[in-house]
């Protein structure tokens, strides 16, 4: 483990920002802290670069522990939620600035500045003031200053929340691959799952100051060990009465339980795939349709449960107060601690080829492939 | 037909404020302050330069910028670490230090100035003090009637200026850019050369202009402890002796040192606005 936290409590006053939090991280890997906005993310972050100290536990970097290190000599690089460039400095002053406090000489400290100015893309903005720039190349500056002393460890808080949402996408694939160029370890910080799923090859999701689980994005989302993370991952919908629907029953010692869209299948009645599984499916009414730009989101009205799904936009045209038959394969039924995924029933009775149902259901939604 | 007799109504509003504001600010701020430049040129060029050439005058006008001088140097400093402390460090009392801060906005100079003379007077407590380190240095340093209880009263009643216009920057500003500039080795006072002065160095000018001004005209507190003319007199008090002095050239002559004061002050004021403008203007580059 390249960095290590064992145990870490951190109050401030009589609030508990990090609860027992600890976890590790490989050397080399590029992992997120996923959780919602006051989870205690940012406090982690900035207890691993030393800028608050944490009241009990262990920090390890690289096999040493760092508690009493100050923060400069940890070798680390931060990129601040909202960047913090010196505005009062150029781009190129902004690069240079941990050079020069390191007395680097000032022809070499020209090569660094180039050379990442070059990696960033941000060449011929040098004389540029912060406020001159987009947000996106404000993120590059920060990238850079963080990247020009060469640091073993990369840490970066939301560094995508202050960017629009148009060319955020775009600025997560431009810093993942930056990251696996460049070969950082890499740990950053944000509150929006897609984010995190797509960028990182880890997840560490953090709720009320606790870390609740630890994991790959495909293992966090298809085997949710805690309620917390079943709901906060996904496009969940609670059912308390679940038992209501087909296929399933609603057992006492859970208190409901959590489906997400890709679980529900939506047909029209003289669909042929779905023709071994008629007699699973339900009536569904179609109360809504949102158009999400690569697929289509349906509302269902299943006795009484509105139900949630995506449909590709290959397939047949689907209108309001439609008729369509419904089968859900799988719910997270969840109790005060734990996620336990059930399958249906009915299915599971007439052997349906998991595989076979699941090529078809997870279409062309873009979320993960099971 | 409604929304535009409220738009009338809006319109006339308007133009009545206008114009008491402006009947207002003439009558009790500008056509004083003419009347007394006016006043001061009432017998003459002449009189109005020989009435600023008496000693008491060039004396009373060395004081009063040796204690602006103190005042606004001591504060500046003060203004720079109490701000410093009150928004960077979260720390017991700190709550009581920012109230505390504020006392010479809210205490009547002339109880500054009393407070000072049971302070460091005959009978003051700190006297022996005074008097100790008297003896042993073999000098003779008074504070109460003499030139320091001047420059303390001037500094007593000047001290909030710079903090409170610090404050509210540096809490607006955030640590983030200092953190940053921390993370990558850079030690406390090169940080706030380079990072932190150059965000709060138009908010400190203004400070220390506004505590310019007070200082300069500063009455009460020095009057308080200041009884000797031509030595220990600035030039608020001068003016006030030459008025009170009666004859009709000393009344002219009053006007005519007065109106030093207004000229300073409204050089000041026009420094501030520029100030200000700039302020308003700035694009974040300099
Ligand atoms: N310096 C601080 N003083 C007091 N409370 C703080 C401080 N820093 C963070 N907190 C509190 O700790 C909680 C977690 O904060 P943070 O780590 O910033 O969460 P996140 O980054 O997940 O949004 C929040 O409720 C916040 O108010
Ligand atoms: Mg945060």
């Amino acid at each position: 483990m390249y960095v290590e936290l064992k145990q870490i409590n951190k109050s401030f006053g009589d609030f508990q920002a990090s609860r027992d939090v600890s976890f590790g991280i490989e050397k080399g890997s590029l992992v997120a802290l996923l959780g919602p906005s006051g989870s205690g993310k940012t406090t982690i972050l900035r207890m691993i670069a030393g800028l608050e100290t944490p009241d009990s536990g262990d920090i390890i970097i690289d096999g040493a522990r760092v508690n009493d290190i100050p923060p400069a000599e940890r070798g680390i690089g931060f990129v601040f939620q909202n960047y913090a460039l010196f505005r009062y400095m150029t781009v190129y002053d902004n690069i240079a600035y941990g050079l020069k406090i390191k007395k680097m000489p000032k022809e070499q400290i020209k090569k660094r500045v180039t050379e990442l100015l070059e990696l960033t893309g941000l060449t011929g903005m040098e004389k540029r003031y912060p406020n001159q720039l987009s947000g996106g190349q404000r993120q590059r500056v920060a990238f850079a200053r963080a990247l020009a002393p060469e640091p073993q460890l990369l840490l970066l808080d939301e560094p995508f929340a202050a960017i629009d949402a148009k060319v955020r996408h775009e600025l997560r694939t431009w810093l993942r691959e930056m990251i696996l160029k460049v070969g950082i370890t890499s740990i950053f910080v944000t509150h929006d799952q897609d984010e995190a799923v797509e960028v990182a090859s880890q997840i560490i999701v953090t709720n009320q100051g606790r870390i609740e689980q630890i994991g790959e994005p495909k293992e966090i989302y298809t085997e949710p060990k805690t309620p917390f993370v079943t709901e906060f991952i996904g496009q969940p919908t609670f059912i308390e009465d679940y038992g209501k629907l087909k296929g399933f029953r609603k057992e006492k010692k859970y208190k409901g339980a959590i489906i997400r869209p890709e679980f529900v299948e939506a047909f029209k009645s003289d669909n042929k795939t779905f023709k071994d599984v008629m007699d699973c499916s339900e009536e569904g009414v179609i109360t809504d349709i949102l158009f999400r730009g690569t697929s289509l989101e349906l509302k269902l009205d299943v006795g009484g449960v509105t139900l949630t799904t995506h449909r590709s936009l290959d397939r047949r045209k689907v209108s309001v107060g439609e008729k369509m038959r419904v089968i859900i394969y799988r719910v997270f039924a969840v109790d005060e601690t734990a996620a336990y995924p059930m399958d249906n029933e009915e299915l599971a009775k007439r052997n349906v080829k998991y595989n076979h149902l699941e090529a078809y259901l997870y279409s062309k939604d873009g979320y993960f492939v099971v | 037909m409604e929304k535009k007799t409220r738009r009338e109504e809006s319109k006339a509003a308007k133009a009545i404020l206008i114009t008491i504001s402006f009947l207002f600010v003439g009558l009790m701020l500008v056509v004083p302050l003419i009347s007394i430049l006016v006043n001061s040129l009432s017998k003459g060029f002449g009189f109005y330069l020989s009435s600023l050439g008496t000693k008491f005058v060039s004396s009373a006008l060395k004081i009063t910028i040796l204690a602006t001088a103190a005042a606004v140097l001591v504060n500046t400093l003060f203004g720079l670490v109490a701000s410093w402390a009150l928004t960077r460090f979260s720390f017991k009392g700190k709550q009581v230090l920012s109230t505390l801060i504020d006392i010479p906005f809210s205490i009547s100079p002339v109880i500054a100035g009393l407070a000072y003379i049971m302070t460091f007077g005959r009978m003051g407590w700190a006297a022996p003090i005074v008097e100790g380190i008297n003896n042993a240095l073999g000098t003779d340093i008074q504070i109460v009637f003499a030139i320091p209880g001047v420059l303390l009263a001037t500094i007593f009643v000047t001290f909030p200026f710079v903090s409170r216009e610090l404050i509210p920057v540096l809490n607006a500003e955030g640590t983030d850019e200092e953190e940053a500039a921390a993370l990558m080795g850079a030690k406390g006072f090169s940080i706030f050369k380079s990072i932190t002065f150059p965000k709060i160095k138009w908010a400190l000018l203004y400070g220390m202009i506004l505590c310019f001004a007070r200082a300069l005209g500063e009455f009460g507190a020095v009057h308080a402890l200041s009884k000797t003319r031509g030595k220990t007199f600035t030039l608020p008090l001068e003016i006030d002796a030459l008025y009170l002095s009666g004859s009709a050239d000393s009344i002219v002559a009053s006007f005519a040192v007065s109106s030093i004061l207004v000229i300073m002050a409204v050089i000041i004021l026009i420094l501030r606005n520029l100030l200000e403008h700039r302020e308003k203007g700035k694009s974040g580059i300099v």
